[in-house]
């Protein structure tokens, strides 16, 4: 019988020399999908499975690493994740995102502004920002070779014609670098600004569909939309129940089946590091109670 | 309508100078497509003027199609070359372009016109949006530039223009055609392939079609090759046409000549059989 | 989530407990062994070992066991334990030829050199259920014949001597043949990497689309030239030594399917192949194969395409069952914050319209009134 003894970070370093071959590339063509050879990995295809290979191929013994899923790091994903390469890298982990050398996320960037030097990786579920217009890869290729993208805005167009704005409120696409256009993964639209001249190095990985892009730092990325109906965030009436912060992503939390609900943020070390008085502050009490 | 720059196109209709006017838009010469042994079409040399409508007709299976796509780099030939003088002035051989100049083309300074509508329109979006699509390929990011220029198009083809933010699905087999030709229309192309345009429409329907038509061929200046197998077609619309049969162009001449004096028994026949219905 | 954060390391803790303990079932009955597994429950660690793309039975049936029987989860375990592994090499061809065969049968010749030999198989079994079974009935040692004197030449050869039926593919000397494991998987994929990824592939998926070939969806007109099931020699050059060595045997199961084709300006008519090449005894999945694998040639043989067995970009992106089954899963993971987006859209329009609704009742309403005061 077998006993399994893995590599630091578990994939082999042929592996991950591929991986950062593909990285490399990513990084010289912003916005490009670089295709490269995924590996089949010990959690299904679809719950991070590129995004862990680009961490495995970025992480080194120094690093500080932060797994957040829904902005969170305590999700059951996040935590899996984050329990993977603390055992398979035994690397240092947080919570807190000023001290992470490497975030993973899924569907969030962090509310704190990344630093440089910071690597803030994504998982990726579809990276063809044409898919749903356009199903047949060889296409969507030729598409993006030849800078074809009126069909992208046909979809906007038909959005404001049907809807009288962009009715696009996650996974908006955007314009990478004057050249590609590029889906950020599912994040909410209101964090596509964060990805503009950001000064960490953003990575994306698509385990499942084989692809690798990237953001540099201090690139610049536009979300797409039109001179007189222009790219607009989402916006909050009232600020979080638990930090009181403003101008945050915030998650619905419905606390009864009598329609009471509160808002609260989505980033939970942010807004654990925003409380007044720590985690155990009145407010959250209150909630805590109120359930 | 404001276009990107770097697409270089001059949007303003029927802008070529009086100068070009005598040389030609498209010129081809010996050319040739075989399917294995079969032939699609043989040693076809032909010369088209800006504003001139040129008509290829034959019955079915004369290799009329196979021409046309020929001529629109939809099908590459087996021999022969396809000249076209771009807005440049430049004459450019249209099978050495890259694909991406190929497309370029395509959907500036050409339109096509299929005979079945449904394989020329977007149908799972909007009558504005079919039309505003090339404008926004070539960079248009303006919405609402976009759509009352859509309103335009709408109107020029008897479409209401209440109609914009319908789709083409509710539109009759009619309403369908004139759409396909409006959104061909928008960037200013200067030449236009057209395949059976008003083939599958009823009578009355396409009397007023080609109404429209010959109307716009007019006003625009387009040049346009179209390709029928109904003379009567050809006599409303084309000045000068060419008659195929097996592949090869066994007559040709100014419309009114070809209709009125054929010389080739063949197209004695087809003009016999047709026209004195 | 908030929710979330107290409890998401210690729910997954205790859910892997609670597995654990499922897997394990009524501790008054004995644990299955991985022998039983693999002497009893051989097919299911065929298929595990044919899309896990490992020939390991004693590892398929660990993985059939954690898996608790889910042979998908047992397939996804063992390709998760291959991916790490090193690529030393690869082998020669298989030759099929020289298999040491065990089933072998022919649907288009009655008689040929080797005969027909029927083998372990269910066909022809009466399909009814055996209460014997339920216990620990004695089994009858088999009847086995001596093995013949080897000469069993496949079928396809014999028609290729006539030329009846098109040569194999030659790759030629040079050609390198790509590995779906190492290169990402580009269209249009050459036949080698179509097998590759065939082989690999979803044993339902691939009888569906086999079966909607012979429905009339891209119809081969195919005939079974040839099944063949025995072990066959793995045969490896090693560089070191300059020559081949045998690495051991594995089991295969090898469908030739012989198409219809007419013929082209250049080609005469003759027939045209489809194949499949399995781990293990898996019959079904390399029928199914083969008829995808002839579909999906249609370019090279000139056809039309038609169908969606045809359609390689379709048939090789969705035949993964590991890739499927994640991502269909993967909606089990939260989603707050891109359905909170959606929930604020729909909210917002959903106002958007009933003041809409208001304002035109409101007109309706000041013109009736307006009506009224003029009559």
């Amino acid at each position: 019988m077998i006993s399994a003894a893995y590599n630091f970070a578990y994939l082999d370093e042929q592996t991950k020399r591929m991986i950062r071959r593909a990285i490399l590339k990513a990084v010289a063509i912003p916005g490009y999908q670089v295709p490269f050879a995924s590996r089949e990995m010990p959690m299904p295809y679809g719950w991070g499975t590129g995004g862990v290979q680009v961490t495995a191929a970025v992480l080194g013994p120094d690093d500080v690493l932060k797994v957040i899923d829904q902005g969170a790091d305590d999700t059951t994903n996040a935590v899996a994740i984050r329990g993977f390469f603390e055992k398979t890298a035994r690397v240092r982990t947080t919570t807190a995102t000023a001290e992470a050398t490497v975030i993973q996320t899924r569907h969030r960037i962090p509310e704190e502004p990344l630093t440089a030097g910071q690597i803030l990786v994504y998982q990726v579920p579809i990276p063809e920002p044409l898919r749903f217009l356009e199903p047949r890869e060889t296409e969507t290729r030729k598409m993006h070779a030849l800078t074809e993208y009126g069909l992208m805005h046909v979809k906007l167009y038909e959005d404001i014609a049907r809807h009288g704005h962009i009715a696009t409120t996650y996974a908006y696409p955007v314009h990478v670098a004057g050249r590609y256009v590029m889906d950020p993964s599912p994040i909410p639209k209101f964090d596509n600004p964060k990805m503009n001249d950001c000064e960490a190095l953003q990575l994306f990985g698509a385990g499942r569909e084989k692809r690798i892009y990237a953001i540099p730092p201090h690139t610049e990325v536009v979300s797409l939309d039109f001179e007189d109906h222009p790219f607009r965030v989402q916006e909050f009436a009232e600020p979080c129940a638990l930090c009181g912060s403003t101008g945050v992503y915030l998650d619905e939390v419905i606390l009864d089946d009598r329609g009471g609900r509160m808002f609260v943020c989505s980033d939970t070390d942010y807004c654990t590091s925003h409380r007044p008085s720590g985690p155990d502050d009145q407010s959250a009490a209150e909630w805590e109670n109120a359930r | 309508m404001s276009l990107a720059p770097e697409t270089g196109l001059d949007t303003a209709k029927g802008a070529a100078p009086a100068a070009d006017a005598d040389l030609p838009l498209l010129r081809v010469s010996g050319l040739s497509k075989f399917y294995g042994d079969r032939v699609g079409c043989r040693d076809v040399s032909l010369a088209v003027w800006p504003g001139e409508v040129l008509a290829i007709a034959g019955e079915s299976g004369s290799g009329k199609t196979t021409l046309l796509n020929c001529l629109a780099t939809r099908l590459t030939p087996t021999s022969g070359v396809v000249e076209y003088r771009m807005r440049d002035g430049s004459v450019r051989d249209l099978y050495r372009l890259s694909e991406a100049e190929q497309r370029l083309l395509m959907r500036t300074d050409w339109g096509f016109v299929h005979q079945n509508p449904i394989d020329g329109l977007r149908m799972n979006v909007s009558a504005g949006a079919n039309v505003g699509e090339r404008l926004m390929a070539v960079g248009a990011r303006h919405y609402g530039k976009l759509r009352s220029e859509a309103e335009r198009w709408l109107e020029r083809v008897e479409i209401p223009a209440s109609r914009i933010d319908d789709d083409p699905r509710a539109f009759s087999g009619g309403m369908r055609q004139r759409l396909q030709i409006a959104r061909n229309l928008v960037t200013g192309p200067r030449l236009i392939f057209m395949d059976e345009p008003t083939g599958g429409l009823d009578v009355s329907v396409q009397a007023r079609l080609l109404d429209l038509l010959r109307q716009l061929v007019a006003d625009l200046g387009l040049a346009v090759v179209i390709v029928t197998h109904d003379l009567a077609v050809a006599r409303l619309l084309s000045h000068r046409m060419m008659v195929m049969k097996g592949g090869e162009v066994i007559e040709e001449g100014l419309t009114d000549r070809i209709l009125d004096d054929p010389r080739e028994p063949y197209t004695q026949l087809l003009v016999s059989s047709i026209l004195q219905v | 989530m908030y929710v979330a954060v107290k409890g998401g390391e210690t729910a997954i803790r205790n859910a892997h407990r609670l597995v654990a303990d499922k897997r394990r079932g009524d501790r008054s009955v004995p644990s299955i062994s991985l022998d039983q597994i693999v002497n009893q429950l051989a097919l299911a660690v065929d298929r595990v070992m044919a899309e896990g793309s490992l020939y390991d039975p004693e590892l398929a049936a660990l993985a059939i066991k954690q898996a608790r029987g889910d042979m998908i989860e047992a397939i996804f375990l063992l390709r998760a334990f291959r991916t790490t592994a090193p690529r030393f090499g690869f082998s020669e061809p298989l030759d099929t030829s020289n298999m040491l065969v065990e089933r072998r049968i022919s649907a288009t010749f009655k008689d040929l050199p080797g005969g027909q030999l029927l083998g372990p198989t269910f066909d022809y079994t009466h399909r009814l259920l055996d209460p014997e079974l339920a216990g620990d009935a004695e089994i009858p040692a088999p009847e086995l014949a001596e093995a013949g004197d080897g000469v069993m030449p496949r079928v396809t050869d014999l028609l290729g001597q006539e030329g009846l039926i098109e040569a194999d593919a030659d790759a030629g000397e040079e050609a390198e043949t790509g590995d779906l494991t190492r290169e990402p998987l580009s269209f249009p994929a050459d036949r080698a990497l179509r097998l590759q990824a065939l082989a690999r592939g979803d044993e339902g998926f691939l009888l569906s689309l086999g079966y909607s070939t012979q429905r009339g969806y891209a119809r081969s007109h195919p005939f079974a030239g040839e099944i063949r099931l025995g072990e066959v020699e793995v045969m490896v050059e090693i560089p070191e030594l300059g020559f081949t060595v045998s690495i051991g045997r594995i089991e295969v199961t090898e469908c030739q399917m012989i198409n219809q084709f007419k013929g082209s300006a250049k080609v005469p008519p003759q027939f045209t192949r489809g194949y499949g090449l399995v781990f293990g005894h898996a019959e079904r999945k390399a029928m199914s194969m083969a008829l995808v694998d002839r579909a999906l040639r249609w370019r090279e043989l000139g056809e039309e395409k038609t169908a969606p067995a045809q359609d390689e970009e379709f048939v090789l992106s969705h035949s993964d069952n590991v890739q499927a089954t994640g991502f269909v899963e993967h909606l089990k993971l939260p989603h707050y914050v891109d359905f909170q987006a959606e929930l604020e859209l729909v909210r917002r329009m959903r106002a958007k319209h009933e003041a809409a609704v208001r304002d035109s009742a409101g007109q309706d309403e000041s013109k009736a009134k307006q009506q009224e005061a003029a009559e």
